[in-house]
Formats: C-alpha cells, sequence, structure tokens
C-alpha cells in the first residue's frame, strides 16, 4: 500500500462527515416529511383499522404485500451482490460494495414492516417469535409466514453484520482524524480497532465467511417470499417456477437499485473519480443479463400456463393480457425488458446516463411485476362468483411514498455519517510496487478506461502531485 | 373423531330466497356493514346464495348455489395460519379461534371457495339490531378473520345435552340457524360417521358432487343437482 496515494482518498471520502450542505438538509426535511405522513397514516389505519386500506373481499392482499415483496427484493442489490464480487475477486467491487450493503440492511428493514403494516391485528405480531407463552402454543411452522419470519430475521441478521464488518476499519480512521463528542462515539462504534496484522487476517477472513455464508441465506430468503404465493392453490400463484423467478426478478431490481443510488451518490458527494464509467457499464451488463434472464422467466410461466390452457389460470392470464390488468403488464414488459435491452445492448447508451433510465425503468417495472403477482390471481380465484377488484387508497399510498421517501432518508443520513465508499478496501486495492498481480489488474483496467478518469487516485506515482 | 358434521345442499330445493343468509347474521353475530362498505366488498355473509343464469332471454334458468365453509378435511386454510387460530377440532370442523388471530389473512387466500370474511373495521350495527345479539357467540373485533363454524355454539349444547342425558345425538335434532331456517329444507345437516343418517344417506346419492373437489380439499358439503354442475359453465354463466 503507498502512503502518499491513500492519503487523497482518505480526504475525499471523508469530507461528507465533516461538511453539510444545505442540500443535506433539504433532503431530510422533505423526505422526513413524507415519512411522518406515513406515519400518520399508519397510526390512523392502527386506530381505525385494515379497512380504510383498499383490501376487500376476495383481494385481501394488495398494496402492502406489493411492497413487501419489492423491497425484499431490492434488499438483494447489496449482499448478494457484493458477496459474489468479493468471492471472484473482481477488483471493481471496490468502491462500490458498501453503496450495496446497505441498501440491503435498509431495504429489508423497510419490507419487513410491510407485514406487520398489513396485519389486521399488528399490535399482536410479536406472536410471530417462537417463546414460551402463557398461550401455551407455538408459531405454526407449516405456515410459509413462519417461515418468512425467520428468513428476513437471518438475513436481516447477516447482511447487518456484512455491512458492519468492513466499517470497522474506516470508523477508526474517523476517530483518529476527529476530536470531541465525534472522536468518542466513532471511538465506540470502532470497537478498539488498531489495525494492526493480527486484525486485519480476522477481519479477511470473517468476511470470507460471511461472504460465503450469505449467499445460501440471500437465495433462500426470497425463495420462502415467494412460497407465500407459490404454497397457496391460487391460480398462478401455484408454480415451481417462483422460487428462481422471484430470486432473479430479486437480484434484477436490486441491481437497478444500486445504479440508482450510485449515480445519485456520484452526483451530490462528488464522487466522479471514485464511482467510474467502468462501474455503471459493469453493473449495466450485469442488468443487462438479468433483464434477459428476467424475460425467460416470464416467458416460461406465461407459455406454459397458456398451453395447458388451465380455466382457473386461463382467467388470470388473460386479466393480465388483455384484460383489465393489460395495461399495467405491458407497462412492465416495456421496462423491465425492452428499455433495458434497447439502452444495455449497445456500448455506446451503455453510459452512466443510459444505465441511470434503465435502471429507474426496471424499479417501475419491478414494483408492477410484484402486483401483478399478488392482486389478479386473487382477483380471479376459482369461482368465478366471487371474483373482485381492487382500488388502492391514499392510506396506503401515502404509507407506500413514506418508504420510498424512508430509503432516501435513511441512505442520506447514512452517507453523512459513515464513508460511504469503503475506505480501506480502496485503498487495499491501490496498486503496489510489490504486488505484480495488483498492478497487472490495474494495468488492465486502465487500458478499457478514459485515462483522465482514471489516474488521479488509483495511479501511485501521480497521487503526490495532486 | 366420535363425530364429523357435513352438510347436504340440495340445488334442486333452493329457492334462492336467502333465508339462510339472514338467519346466519342473526344466530351468529355477524356484523351489517353498511351499504357503503358492502358496495366496497367488505360484505360477511357466512353463507351466500350464488346466481347463476342459463340460456339467453327470454328463455333464462337462474340456478342458485348456497355456498358456505366447506369445513374440508385437508384445509388449505389451516396450514398456511402462522398462529394456529385456523385449525382441525375434535369434530373435524375448521375452527377458527378469533383471540389467535392476528389477522395474515393468508387463510383467506389460500381459501378455494372464498367462504372467509375479514373485519375491516369494528363490528356495528344499526339500532335495534344491537339489542339481539346472541349471548353463545363472542363478538369479533377489527382485525379478524371469521367464518361459517357449523353454528358450533349449538353443537357444543346439543352434545352437553346429550351428555347429560346420557343418550347418543339424535339424527336431525340439531340444525344449523341456515338448515333451520330453510323453507324448502334444501339444506341438511347432520352426522357423516352415522351411516344411516339422513345426511351420509344423500351425501352418497347419485345426484351429488363436491364443489372444486378435484382440488383436493376433501369438502364435507354434498351439492345434490339432476343436472351436474360444469365449473367450465359457471364461467360463461356469471351473473
Amino acid at each position: 500500500m503507498d502512503r502518499t496515494t491513500s492519503k487523497p482518498i482518505a480526504d475525499d471520502l471523508i469530507r461528507p462527515l465533516f461538511q453539510t450542505s444545505i442540500w443535506f438538509y433539504a433532503i431530510v426535511l422533505a423526505t422526513g416529511t413524507v415519512v411522518a405522513c406515513g406515519a400518520a397514516a399508519w397510526g390512523y389505519q392502527i386506530w381505525n383499522g385494515i379497512g380504510v386500506s383498499g383490501k376487500r373481499w376476495p383481494t385481501f392482499w394488495a398494496l402492502y404485500l406489493t411492497n413487501f415483496v419489492f423491497w425484499i427484493g431490492i434488499s438483494h442489490a447489496g449482499t448478494l451482490i457484493s458477496a459474489i464480487l468479493r468471492l471472484v475477486n473482481a477488483g471493481w467491487r471496490r468502491p462500490v460494495t458498501r453503496c450495496a450493503e446497505v441498501i440491503t440492511v435498509f431495504a429489508l428493514s423497510i419490507g419487513a414492516m410491510f407485514p406487520i403494516i398489513h396485519l389486521g391485528r399488528p399490535w399482536l405480531a410479536f406472536w410471530m417469535f417462537p417463546y414460551p407463552s402463557d398461550r401455551e402454543i407455538w408459531p405454526n411452522f407449516r405456515s410459509p409466514l413462519a417461515w418468512d419470519f425467520f428468513a428476513i430475521n437471518t438475513y436481516l441478521t447477516g447482511s447487518l453484520l456484512f455491512l458492519l464488518l468492513p466499517m470497522i476499519p474506516d470508523f477508526a480512521l474517523v476517530r483518529d482524524r476527529s476530536t470531541g463528542l465525534r472522536r468518542r462515539i466513532y471511538g465506540a462504534l470502532a470497537l478498539g480497532w488498531r489495525g494492526t496484522t493480527k486484525e486485519w487476517n480476522r477481519l479477511e477472513s470473517a468476511m470470507q465467511i460471511m461472504a460465503i455464508a450469505i449467499l445460501p441465506v440471500a437465495v433462500s430468503v426470497h425463495t420462502i417470499v415467494s412460497f407465500d404465493f407459490s404454497m397457496a392453490n391460487v391460480p398462478m400463484w401455484h408454480s415451481t417456477i417462483f422460487g428462481p423467478y422471484f430470486v432473479a426478478g430479486a437480484i434484477f431490481s436490486g441491481i437497478a437499485a444500486l445504479i440508482l443510488a450510485m449515480a445519485a451518490l456520484r452526483k451530490t458527494l462528488g464522487l466522479e473519480k471514485y464511482l467510474l464509467p467502468l462501474h455503471f457499464d459493469n453493473l449495466g451488463k450485469l442488468l443487462l443479463l438479468m433483464a434477459i434472464l428476467w424475460g425467460y422467466f416470464v416467458f416460461n410461466e406465461r407459455l406454459t400456463v397458456w398451453y395447458g390452457n388451465e380455466p382457473h389460470e386461463m382467467a388470470v392470464f388473460w386479466a393480465t393480457q388483455r384484460g383489465a390488468y393489460a395495461p399495467l403488464y405491458w407497462t412492465m414488459v416495456v421496462c423491465n425488458f425492452v428499455v433495458p435491452l434497447a439502452i444495455l445492448s449497445n456500448p455506446y447508451t451503455r453510459t452512466i446516463t443510459g444505465t441511470a433510465i434503465a435502471s429507474f425503468g426496471v424499479v417501475i417495472g419491478m414494483w408492477l411485476e410484484r402486483f401483478l403477482i399478488v392482486v389478479p390471481s386473487l382477483t380471479h380465484k376459482q369461482l368465478p362468483y366471487s371474483w373482485g377488484t381492487y382500488q388502492a387508497t391514499p392510506v396506503e399510498l401515502t404509507i407506500m411514498a413514506a418508504t420510498f421517501a424512508g430509503m432516501i432518508l435513511l441512505y442520506t443520513l447514512f452517507a453523512k455519517f459513515v464513508p460511504i465508499i469503503s475506505i480501506w478496501e480502496l485503498k487495499a486495492g491501490l496498486p503496489s510496487r510489490l504486488d505484480p498481480a495488483a498492478l497487472a489488474e490495474a494495468a488492465l483496467l486502465a487500458t478499457r478506461l478514459d485515462t483522465e478518469e482514471f489516474s488521479p487516485d488509483s495511479s501511485s506515482t501521480q497521487g503526490e502531485h495532486r | 373423531m366420535a363425530y364429523k358434521w357435513g352438510m347436504a345442499v340440495d340445488l334442486d330445493k333452493c329457492t334462492g330466497c336467502e333465508a339462510c343468509v339472514a338467519a346466519c347474521h342473526a344466530e351468529n353475530n355477524i356484523p351489517t356493514v353498511g351499504a357503503q362498505q358492502a358496495a366496497r366488498g367488505r360484505a360477511m355473509h357466512w353463507i351466500r346464495v350464488e346466481r347463476y343464469y342459463e340460456g339467453d332471454f327470454p328463455d333464462v334458468r337462474v340456478k342458485f348455489r348456497p355456498v358456505l365453509c366447506q369445513q374440508c378435511d385437508n384445509a388449505p386454510c389451516e396450514a398456511v395460519c402462522p398462529t394456529y387460530a385456523a385449525h382441525k377440532n375434535e369434530d373435524g370442523l375448521n375452527a377458527q379461534v378469533y383471540n389467535r388471530c392476528i389477522g395474515t389473512r393468508y387463510c383467506a387466500n389460500a381459501c378455494t371457495y372464498n367462504v372467509r370474511f375479514f373485519n375491516f373495521f369494528n363490528p356495528e350495527w344499526p339500532k335495534p339490531l344491537h339489542l339481539q345479539l346472541n349471548p353463545d357467540v363472542s363478538i369479533r373485533e377489527v382485525g379478524v378473520m371469521e367464518k361459517c363454524t357449523f353454528c358450533v355454539q349449538r353443537i357444543k349444547a346439543a352434545k352437553i345435552a346429550a351428555r347429560a342425558e346420557e343418550r347418543g345425538m339424535v339424527d336431525g335434532a340439531l340444525q344449523p340457524a341456515c338448515a333451520q331456517a330453510c323453507p324448502t329444507s334444501a339444506l341438511i345437516f347432520g352426522d357423516l360417521n352415522d351411516p344411516n343418517s339422513r345426511v351420509a344417506r344423500l351425501s352418497r346419492s347419485t345426484r351429488g358432487s363436491k364443489l372444486l373437489e378435484d382440488l383436493g380439499a376433501e369438502p364435507k358439503i354434498t351439492y345434490l343437482d339432476k343436472q351436474p354442475w360444469h365449473e367450465a359453465d359457471t364461467y360463461q354463466a356469471r351473473g
């Protein structure tokens, strides 16, 4: 590691912690207001009952469950992608991992709120915990909702550790550069980190273990979320494809959310030197791959239903294909497949703006996908007499808007108090004169980049003169 | 199981008068949600009379089908409840323990018959209906699911009376409110474990079929009809 080059990196990346722009307050105020409205709406719903939402017989699950699946899907941005990139030791991952892991923790926390918001009696949600109680009854372990509870809690715990572990050296760095109360707080967070070789080795092996352990958890959590639907004998829910389909969709929307977050961070925090076109290009390719995979799954799901021609399923099929839900369905196809393919398959449009536009489309499309899974099946169950409708109410929409605002708020606050790019990992990725492999990697990167954008901090010879 | 309560619904006798619906509301303290909420799909009828129209005007034939909880032996609603609010009781009934329900509404999605209902708000009755609540049946608060119980309070009372008098149950003496109110005796209730009970004999009838039988939920309600129901017809005949 070259000390002369690592100092400007640390300066650049810690600056947001010490300098606060007016925009920070503006964003916190704006999103905080929306979150407060959402909290008020939830309070109103608890006081009056779920009836203030648009749910009705037989559409007992709707917008809240859509958002639940959507946010759990977004949470696959981080931990999964970052774990894969760590395991394959992709050098370009270094500035990306933390942005991604934070999305996981926040999106998962938001997503996990929805089943509680959606409960008829949310004040009894703790009955999902298996604890010996005077009710003398355990949760029903046959219920997919009980599986959900454990899967999400495991994933939340795992991804929290996965986020916190590599933050320790950065907390220590902030501690060493600050004074007063801030020094004490970051000192406590740094858990007495001194940067000895032993500590580094332990951190590295802990990260390796976590990266391997979190992969099956991430895959299983969205599979289990899909089980909420596929275990029930409801037309077009009861499908074996749902597990992989949900996981693929989750990674798809997760990458899109990550690209959007990175594009926003790049602009607002001035990280142009760290979040390079290369990162957006690579993530764009990954997004393209997932778009194709998503299209493949949808094609499979739709074709088998159509060819099977089972009347109960065909009712849902036609409702989405050319009935009342068709506008949403075809918007989804355009957002999730047509737009990403058009933008991302062309290297000239796979720019930062291009990938951000495609990602925005994917986030909308994947939300619609979740909605189209939850609602049309419930409104078209087996007995045609009891077919129904659904219309969202302002209370539901306010709570939904609050979660999107809440995500921005949490992300903004996080970027304010913690270096959003892992400083030590970035430094560790710098080419060392002693390490031919790292030099070769840097040389390879340099050939694929605009040299101007790449050189200032990544080249060990120029860093001193900046 | 000492008893296996079941029902036969004679569609050839049903006139679609909906006396069963009114009787059920009165017996089981089912809230009347009001016109506005009913229009939004929040009406709670533990038993409903489905209407299907066959043929073109003026040559139209109307078919009625009362649908209530089918008390499935292999009930899809029970497995999915995370708190055991929906479970099988000792008489083979799909019991719903209101106090255990946290309102996930998963049971209602899993139920292929759509016969589970949710208390979207706290229950209300327009005056003077609030004075006629049945003391044997608990009032359900906001946020819990409810459904047909086969008037479990009457079953309990009849079993206690039979034990006190040291005799078995008498076929036909025990009736849920819907069967009691039916002017044409289209609803026949009884013990399927007793091969000589009326309901057991009717359930073996060649006129008999079960609703969505091929889905494997093993419902305990048999529908009797001279003309067999073709499920596909209901798609065209939906009123």
